[in-house]
């Protein structure tokens, strides 16, 4: 079963930047994970670079805002594939996880991806509890 | 007036519209005037995926839409319309229904025949019409894409 590849789509050149950090991180191949912007791009142009980019075997699309046109023009573009997963909210973490499992089920790896990707947030250093009460007097 | 923003834009719901405009405007109500995507359910999912939750996502053909223009204006809801392009904000204005209006360019991009006015906005021969179109009608039309950009009006946009 061949490796399932990633594409990124974002706004501005948040997808080049993520995929430079993954490749200087993790020393992935160049045909792992795909950076394209939706920078002046048409919803049709766009559309249409996904659907390049998409080849014909298993595909996750990463896209950065759930609400935005990258993730519209991702889920039309992938609405006739079968092999193929979109997933929002894209961060580094997750795409760190993609890279050093691309052997999975596409299905299955969506989800731990997805997983990954949530617990990559969290508080590391929370503010002193007193810093937001009103001085007395 | 209820509907906040008469807006042109491809890309139609997406991020600069609903957290851009939306966080300036805070619209309770977004009206998609599209013949194609007002005959298609699944894509109008998709639209409504990108609103929150206590939003209302209407999509309507052009001629149902210029009969309710007028209605729709008078709503107390605050509301954000949106077309696809140029041509269809004229013909939804084609009856004075916009008149006094102001109309927002805020997403046209590149296409062989369109020149560069802005970054967000390419104007070819199909575009001036409707702008020209929409002038006649009374129409107040400019370039924005986000409510801090510099605004650019029809004079500049037409040449």
């Amino acid at each position: 079963m061949s490796d399932v590849r990633g594409v990124l789509v974002t706004h501005g050149a948040m997808a080049q930047g993520m995929v430079d950090a993954v490749r200087r991180i993790s020393g992935a191949p160049d045909d792992a994970l795909v950076a394209l912007s939706n920078d002046g791009c048409s919803p049709e142009v766009l559309r249409d670079a996904i659907g390049g980019a998409l080849g014909e075997g298993p595909v996750i699309v990463f896209t950065d805002l759930g609400a935005g046109s990258c993730t519209l023009a991702a889920r039309l573009s992938c609405a006739d594939r079968d092999r193929v997963a979109v997933i929002s909210g894209v961060n580094l973490p997750m795409l760190l996880d993609f890279v050093f499992h691309r052997s999975l089920p596409v299905a299955e790896l969506a989800e731990r991806l997805a997983e990954k990707g949530r617990e990559g947030v969290r508080i590391l250093t929370a503010p002193k509890a007193h810093v937001d009460r009103p001085v007395p007097g | 007036m209820s509907i906040v923003l008469y807006r042109v834009d491809e890309r139609l719901i997406h991020g600069q519209v609903v957290l851009g405009w939306g966080g300036e405007l805070h619209p309770r109500r977004y009206i998609v005037v599209d013949d194609a995507l007002a005959d298609s359910e699944w894509e109008q999912d998709l639209y409504r995926l990108a609103v929150p939750d206590d939003t209302e996502v209407l999509f309507r053909g052009v001629a149902e839409a210029r009969e309710a223009l007028t209605e729709w204006a008078a709503q107390a809801i605050r509301t954000v319309l949106l077309t696809r392009d140029v041509s269809t904000m004229a013909a939804l204005g084609s009856e004075g229904g916009l008149g006094g209006v102001e109309v927002n360019l805020g997403g046209i991009h590149h296409r062989p025949g369109r020149t560069e006015v802005r970054p967000y906005l390419f104007i070819g021969d199909e575009e001036r019409e409707g702008v020209r179109s929409l002038v006649a009608g009374g129409v107040h039309v400019s370039g924005r894409d986000l409510p801090g950009g510099l605004r650019v009006d029809a004079e500049q946009i037409l040449g």
